[in-house]
């Protein structure tokens, strides 16, 4: 227990030296997709090899050490998820892709004994260039990973390591040297705005909450990251769990909050776990609880766990929510900052806009305006994902463009495809094209061009992807996902779901784009919460952009990238045909008829397009036309 | 009340959570991990000791996707559906699973309570697209060939028990 703050850096320093006695770090990925690619079998193997070769892999950083080791630890995501599971080599800076269960013994033989590469399991480019550093790797080299840095530097489940790296430095800064009135001023001029897709001045915010004299009152952080498509937060929280507590407790302080509460999505089953064990940590170091270092200030911090409802992500739903009641949005006569999780002033902020804090606190605001745009300061985790060769989480400075994103960091279009468009903000948000490529990612410019940040999920499509089909995908997430407690957005989601469901069945009809767009407009006006509002945009930018696309469904019954199958025509090759009537007997519905040993024919009108022919011809003189 | 019912099961998740209602999803959720499903009994039970209505508590249940009133299968396979898993195919997938079990959109669980295939909306393994889940543990970058070598193997697996 930690009860002052010399003792706080009595403690850092001797967590320093703990981290300094490995004279070795194995790094290995233990974030969702690498641990699915079997890493954490590598990291037990890792282990027992190691023992074998009698070295200490288990150096506790708060106690006094007197010796050398190997710190071999879980890391959280590094980012590269195309190429996990991923093991990094500290202090040589080696990372190593595709690691096997096989490749352990030579690592442990030739790296970790003797500091020699694997040249093997280097990253290799397109050329077959292979990158022994990460850094050097154009995946990592284009990015400046800040929030993330320490994701995959760090062992996410130890906060002696997190302190060791300079972790709740800014906290004790907070709580010592700042008063609740500088912090947020700080944060103001700071000109943080959150992450969660909004963009509103977090500083202003808290300000709002801290001139409240009502008490208690409460931090929320909202890691109800729902958006399909994105996984940033969920990186943050598994990753580097402190750094989030940190912002937390530090917008504690600046609002004079008594508790704080996470609500985390239950799909997240890692980061639950992960965020209970930096809690706990926490706690029983003195850094959450009652009079915290000997200061009069006191916090806790407790978890929620969602139960599978999207519009939980929007604020007064996720407070219903964590009051344990049907998370339906409410009618904003107050505003969350004076009555907010039950009834009290409440900061309600996102995962990685707590994630900044800290280092806005600790390296100052020029610091901070130092990195992105002007309107939009600081960097931006996104998730990359889609038809792209390098999918994985990045984080860049605002005002990257897309091209670099796309190109530079992401490798390009997967099988050598062409750019179509990209899916940014989720279902709530729209699609930038070609056209969009240089234009630099921050909030303003993004919403001038009819998409938002949100969340910071970029989904990449290829031109094989129909973009009336996308429009019609997300309907129907928003329309399964709206809480039905407003018309606008209950009917008026279902009946454009509707309407684009004919479209790509083929029973489109002329004037359903417009009235699409007159339901667009309904909708957006009228419904009561970001879900509904947003709902319309991912058709409203697929319409402005690809426009010829629904036309040609409409019109002509045709989808330009044969992606919907009820618009697909079979024919018979008169050429192939050995006229051996399999696939009329195979036809469920008797759409084709013809004579054996002459080429048969399909009836259209009869087809149900179910594919049973083709399949079935052994020929394969029946062919699909789009 | 339903007197063959174990309500001790529920006693202790409530004297280990707590019984105010901020505590109801939690609540729901420890129940739901402990039968794989909401039994109805629950309902006014969990209403008399919250001290609220049992329709209070049953609307909350009936909002959340998560919750569920019907028994699931041993195995419970989620299909990522999420914007990346879908623009990667994820659907074949998902009817590959359904047709090698029988199982369709309204039919999610097969008559011996073996298996339960769902779809949810992001699993944030979008990296490993597309991706499923069974009983939490995720399987990237499947196709319908390799969900029906899957489903072969779970079989053995279960009848090796």
């Amino acid at each position: 227990m930690i009860k002052t703050r010399t003792e706080l850096q009595e403690y850092r320093e001797s967590c320093l030296a703990g981290l300094n006695a490995q004279k070795c770090r194995v790094l290995i990925c233990a974030g969702t997709g690498c641990v699915a690619g079997g890493s954490i079998d590598i990291y037990n193997r890792i282990i027992e090899l190691c023992k074998k070769q009698g070295l200490d892999t288990q150096i506790v950083l708060e106690k006094h050490v007197d010796h050398e080791g190997i710190g071999v630890k879980k890391s959280g995501c590094h980012g590269f998820c195309e190429m996990g599971p991923l093991v990094k080599i500290e202090p040589y800076g080696y990372l190593y892709t595709k690691v096997k269960i096989e490749d352990c013994e030579e690592i442990v033989e030739k790296t970790i004994l003797h500091a020699e590469p694997v040249e093997r399991l280097f990253y290799k480019d397109k050329e077959g260039i292979a990158y022994e550093k990460q850094f050097d790797i154009p995946f990592y080299k284009k990015q400046s990973r800040t929030v993330l840095d320490e994701c995959g530097q760090i062992d996410a489940d130890s906060i002696d390591e997190y302190i060791a790296f300079g972790g709740y430095s800014a906290f004790e800064k907070a709580l010592f040297d700042m008063s609740s009135e500088q912090i947020c001023e700080q944060i103001e001029f700071s000109k943080l705005r959150g992450r969660g897709g909004g963009g509103f001045p977090a500083g202003v915010k808290w300000k709002q909450v801290l001139a409240q004299k009502v008490t208690p009152k409460y931090v929320v952080c909202n890691g109800d990251e729902g958006d399909p498509g994105a996984f940033m937060d969920r990186s943050i929280m598994e990753g580097n769990p402190h750094r989030m507590l940190e912002g937390m407790m530090i917008a504690g302080i600046a609002t004079k909050a008594s508790e704080g509460y996470i609500y985390v999505r239950d799909e997240y089953p890692l980061a639950v776990a992960r965020l209970k064990n930096a809690i706990s940590q926490a706690k029983a170091l003195g850094l959450l609880g009652e009079k915290i270092l000997g200061t009069s200030f006191s916090f806790d911090i407790h978890i929620n766990r969602g139960a599978g409802a999207f519009v939980c992500g929007e604020g007064s739903a996720l407070t219903a929510s964590i009051e344990g009641k049907r998370g339906m949005p409410r009618v904003k006569r107050h505003r969350t900052v004076s009555r907010g999780l039950f009834e009290k002033p409440t900061v309600l902020n996102n995962v990685e806009t707590y994630a900044n804090v800290p280092f806005i606190v600790e390296k100052g605001v020029d610091w901070y305006r130092g990195i992105g745009t002007e309107s939009s300061p600081g960097t931006k985790a996104f998730a990359i994902t889609g038809n792209i060769n390098n999918t994985g989480l990045i984080e860049v400075p605002m005002g990257t463009t897309l091209r670099e994103i796309i190109f530079d960091i992401g490798g390009g279009i997967k099988g050598g495809k062409k750019f179509k468009a990209v899916q940014i903000g989720g279902p709530s948000g729209g699609c930038l094209t070609e056209e969009h490529l240089d234009m630099p990612l921050d909030f303003d410019s993004l919403s001038k061009a009819g998409a938002m940040i949100g969340s910071g999920g970029l989904v990449v499509m290829d031109e094989d992807t129909c973009m009336v089909e996308v429009a019609r995908f997300f309907m129907n997430f928003t329309q399964n996902e709206s809480c039905g407690k407003c018309t606008p957005c209950r009917e008026g989601t279902k009946r454009m779901l509707e309407i684009l469901q004919n479209i790509v069945d083929g029973k489109g009809k002329d004037g359903d784009i417009e009235l699409l767009l007159e339901l667009s407009e309904t909708v957006s006006s009228n419904a009561l919460c970001g879900l509904g509002k947003s709902a319309p945009n991912p058709v409203i930018s697929t319409i402005k952009y690809f426009r010829d696309e629904y036309e040609a469904h409409i019109y002509d019954k045709r989808c330009p990238t044969g992606t919907c199958q009820k618009l697909k025509r079979f024919v018979i090759d008169p050429e192939l045909c050995k006229g051996c009537s399999l696939c009329a007997r195979n036809c469920p519905v008797g759409a084709i008829t013809g004579q054996v040993k002459s080429p048969f024919t399909i009836d259209q009108e009869k087809c149900i397009k179910c594919g049973a022919c083709m399949s079935g011809c052994k020929f394969k003189a029946i062919k699909e036309e789009f | 009340m339903n007197s063959n019912f174990d309500y001790t099961v529920i006693d202790r998740i409530l004297e280990d959570i707590g019984c105010e209602q901020k505590h109801t999803i939690a609540l729901l959720q420890a129940i739901q991990e402990h039968y794989h499903y909401l039994p109805a009994e629950i309902f006014p039970y969990l209403a008399k000791k919250i001290g609220t209505s049992e329709a209070i508590i049953y609307g909350t249940a009936t909002f959340y996707e998560n919750f569920s009133l019907e028994p699931k299968g041993k195995y419970v396979i989620k299909v990522c559906d999420g914007t990346a898993c879908h623009v990667r195919r994820s659907i074949p997938v998902l009817n590959a699973l359904r047709g090698e079990l029988g199982l369709s959109e309204t039919k999610c669980t097969d008559d011996e309570l073996l298996f339960t295939v769902e779809t949810v909306s992001c699993l944030g393994a979008c990296g490993l697209a597309p991706a499923i889940t069974v009983n939490g543990k995720v399987y990237p970058s499947m196709t319908p060939d390799k969900a029906k070598e899957l489903i072969k193997t779970l079989k053995e697996e279960a009848a090796a028990e």
